[in-house]
């Protein structure tokens, strides 16, 4: 006998069931029943803060943005006057300012990260102990306690402007920062960094064209020394054929001050150096993590194949290595930049302390002023991972 | 080689009895050999080794002067912890923590009521145990305790009501550890369940649910955490009507519970995209409702695989307590920036000490948890391996 329900005789109706059941009228009432709640909650949300802000006198809209500011902003590269300058100039200048301790901050992460990585899986005892408990230490503590005592117990315990720390290269360290040499271009700059754009241009056009060659007929060619050659000697040479066209402005320590050089205030040195070091411990076991992703067999073959070490690690090792460490590595980069905003409890004026801190004390605009710099953060991140899914896409390992 | 076979072989040449290997030479086994390839092996590791052996010299002895042998232990204000004749050399000011210990650990909280802080960490610490400690008995049981009759408990407890006798607190006396245990408390409890809703809703294949659930995700996870506090702090009170305006703790708290759980339902979604599909089929094969299904099957796989990333996600979150201090609030490290910055106490080595109490603090707890998220690795792999 068969089941009548399972026949598939022509003329047979499947079976009924009551909407009740119904896996999709299900969803459909549960879909629209949790769209009434969130729109119920939005509209709340938005009738409440119109009643609210009538109430407490606060304008709305993006008038503010041309507007005088009317406040100082202590660190800025671009022009900005606290009498002439914008509600909108203070957000670029904000905004600069953030991406500026984020960009230093990355360059510096990676590099120490990467080191301590390495070093963790060194077969020194001595060296793996240190590196460990580097990152135990730094990953184990609130990144804002670290600020503060950079800022607090290092910086500002630092000796007065009289008694400044000499440091190698006409640098002074004291309370009120680091006073390095400020590096003045002069005519003929331009044709050395154009030299140099030139090199880097040519040096990827080198390593596409070699790395063609290796798919086709196995050859390898001399892409470093052809890149060091690009990327250096030659601008070095257009420096020195342009007669040597940069100048220093060396700080002269006076009796009372010390003149001239480019000075890097402790806020932006306390938020620079808390974030690099806390970062890199993040980074230093993304690169562990990485590393060791890469199977013993991996090695073992090349070397049966007789690849010296160093290629092997070129090669077969680095590689795979980078592409296990690229996507966390990225999320890191984001993370910093994130945390750059803790700038707030240190006095270094990136977007979320002169926008949220003190534009939004200034005109009580909170919905806009919270608004916009989300939206700046929000887009930073949106636009990052999305490179990265592409990138991502690029590398996986193509399966059947 | 049996030596009664070999007896009987009449061929005189054959060596009859085993050679005992010979030891190897002295410099590949030992501890010699063991420090050279480990510490001096080529000019790079050498002076690596060197390098580092010169740096711990000139770190460590000033970091155990300042912290042990020069410290200070007694006294009652800066008096005991300044630099003058009697002592030229001062190290940490632990009597300076001693002095304020009770305000780093409740604020200002009324100090008859105190006690009923320390019942709620005690109450706290049971839990903690019963949930963590794999060979305790009945830890369903321990669930239910921790995630609905603690939190009640303690909100009577910690705010009070007057018709159990127990006077109201308010919350702006709150501070020091209460708030910073009471906000990662609350994280932690929220973000999981909250979280992995989350999660379901984006892997769910509702338009909609999927919708709400990758923006929100998404959208919490792009911002930093100081600007959901800012939310949280102006623009909660602007959302809702006037006579619910919320407290600074609780709009820290609702910043801090959504902001973690965004990152859990991550963590959630990574533990369910893990599973193989067969664990869905096999369910659904078996007539199971999809509530069933999760409950039974698919979650208490997925978060068993993700306990060490849900574990360093409330490392992370425990840190991250430290920013309320935007919205207002006394958490712990407020209380030590707040006491360090005290005339009584202006002593020159008080605000490295302060610094030093809570790194000490912060990093026990975290490497407590991050221990117990590693144990729990290699009982997992160990699991994999059999």
């Amino acid at each position: 006998m068969v089941d009548p329900r399972l026949s598939d005789a022509p003329g047979s109706q499947p079976a009924k069931v009551s909407p009740w059941r119904d896996p999709r009228w299900r969803s459909y009432a549960f879909q629209a029943v949790l769209m009434g709640v969130i729109g119920f909650l939005v509209y709340e949300a938005f009738s409440n803060a119109s009643e609210n802000l009538k109430r407490q006198k606060i304008a709305s809209g993006f008038g503010f943005w041309d507007t005088n500011s009317g406040f100082p902003i202590s660190f800025s590269i671009q022009h900005y006057s606290e009498a002439t300058s914008t509600y909108g100039d203070a957000f670029w200048v904000g905004m600069v300012n953030t991406l500026l301790v984020a960009a230093i901050g990355i360059v510096l992460a990676t590099f120490l990260g990467f080191i301590v990585g390495v070093a963790r899986l060194s077969k020194n005892v001595l060296v793996a102990f240190v590196a460990r408990w580097y990152v135990e230490i730094l990953r184990n503590l609130p990144l804002l306690l670290q600020l503060l005592f950079w800022y607090n117990a290092v910086l500002k315990a630092l000796p007065g402007v009289k008694d400044s720390i000499r440091l190698p290269m006409n640098s002074f360290l004291n309370t009120r920062g680091l006073t390095t040499p400020r590096p003045i271009p002069e005519d003929g700059l331009g044709w050395v960094g154009l030299t140099l754009l030139l090199g880097l241009v040519l040096t990827i056009a080198v390593r596409i064209w070699a790395r063609r060659r290796q798919e086709s007929t196995g050859q390898l060619a001399p892409v470093g020394w052809i890149s060091f050659a690009l990327l250096v000697i030659i601008p070095s040479l257009a420096f020195v054929v342009a007669g040597k066209p940069l100048g220093f402005d060396v700080p002269q320590a006076g009796r009372f001050n010390i003149v001239g050089g480019l000075v890097f205030q402790p806020e932006f040195l306390a938020l620079l150096f808390g974030l690099v070091l806390y970062t890199a411990a993040y980074i230093a076991e993304v690169v562990r993590a990485g590393i060791m992703a890469v199977s013993h067999g991996q090695t073992e073959a090349a070397y049966a194949l007789g690849l010296q070490p160093n290629i092997t690690s070129k090669l077969i090792v680095i590689p795979q290595a980078m592409r296990v460490i690229i996507p966390p590595l990225t999320s890191q980069y984001l993370n910093l930049t994130k945390n750059s905003s803790l700038a707030v409890f240190v006095g270094y004026p990136d977007l979320a302390n002169v926008f949220t801190g003190t534009v939004l004390n200034q005109t009580g605009q909170a919905i806009e002023v919270v608004g916009i710099t989300m939206l700046v953060y929000l887009s930073i991140s949106l636009s990052t991972s999305f490179v990265m899914n592409w990138y991502n896409r690029r590398v996986a390992l193509i399966e059947r | 080689m049996d030596k009664s076979v070999s007896s009987n072989n009449s061929q005189p040449f054959v060596q009859h009895d085993v050679i005992a290997p010979s030891r190897p030479p002295s410099n590949l086994v030992g501890p010699v050999a063991w420090i050279r390839e480990h510490l001096f092996g080529g000019v790079f590791n050498t002076s690596a080794t060197i390098l580092i052996v010169l740096f711990l010299a000139w770190v460590l002895p000033p970091f155990l002067d300042f912290v042990l042998f020069d410290a200070v232990w007694t006294g009652l204000d800066r008096e005991a912890c300044i630099f003058n004749e009697a002592h030229p050399i001062v190290g940490a000011c632990w009597a300076f923590i001693k002095d304020r210990f009770s305000f780093f650990n409740y604020g200002t909280y009324p100090i008859p009521e105190r006690w009923r802080v320390d019942l709620f960490f005690v109450l706290l610490a049971i839990s903690i145990i019963w949930l963590l400690k794999l060979s305790l008995p009945r830890r369903d049981l321990g669930a239910i305790y921790s995630f609905i009759i603690l939190p009640v408990i303690s909100y009577f407890l910690l705010i009070g009501s007057p018709a159990l006798g127990l006077p109201i607190v308010t919350t702006n006396l709150w501070g020091g550890l209460l708030v910073t245990v009471v906000v990662s408390a609350v994280g932690i409890v929220v973000s999981l369940p909250l979280g992995i809703l989350l999660a379901l809703g984006r892997r769910s294949t509702m338009p909609a649910a999927q919708v709400f659930c990758i923006a929100f995700i998404e959208f919490v996870r792009g911002v930093p955490l100081i600007t959901v506090l800012f939310m949280a702090s102006v623009m909660l009170p602007l959302f809702v009507p006037r006579e619910f305006e919320p407290d600074k703790l609780l709009r820290a708290l609702v910043g801090v519970a959504l902001f973690a759980s965004a990152y859990m339902a991550e963590v959630v979604r990574a533990g369910l995209q893990a599973l193989p599909k067969g664990q869905y089929e096999g369910a659904m094969a078996l007539g199971l409702s999809y509530g069933q299904m999760m409950r039974l099957i698919i979650l208490p796989q997925a978060l068993k695989v993700t306990i060490p990333n849900i574990v360093s996600n409330y490392i992370g979150l425990f840190k991250d307590t430290t920013l309320v201090v935007i919205v207002g609030l006394f958490d712990f490290l407020r209380t030590i920036e707040t006491a360090r910055i005290d005339p009584i106490w202006a002593a020159p080595t008080v605000s490295p000490t302060g610094y030093v109490y809570a790194a000490i603090f912060y990093f026990i707890f975290c490497f407590a948890m991050s221990s117990y998220a590693r144990t729990i690795e290699q009982r997992l792999s160990k699991a994999d391996k059999r």
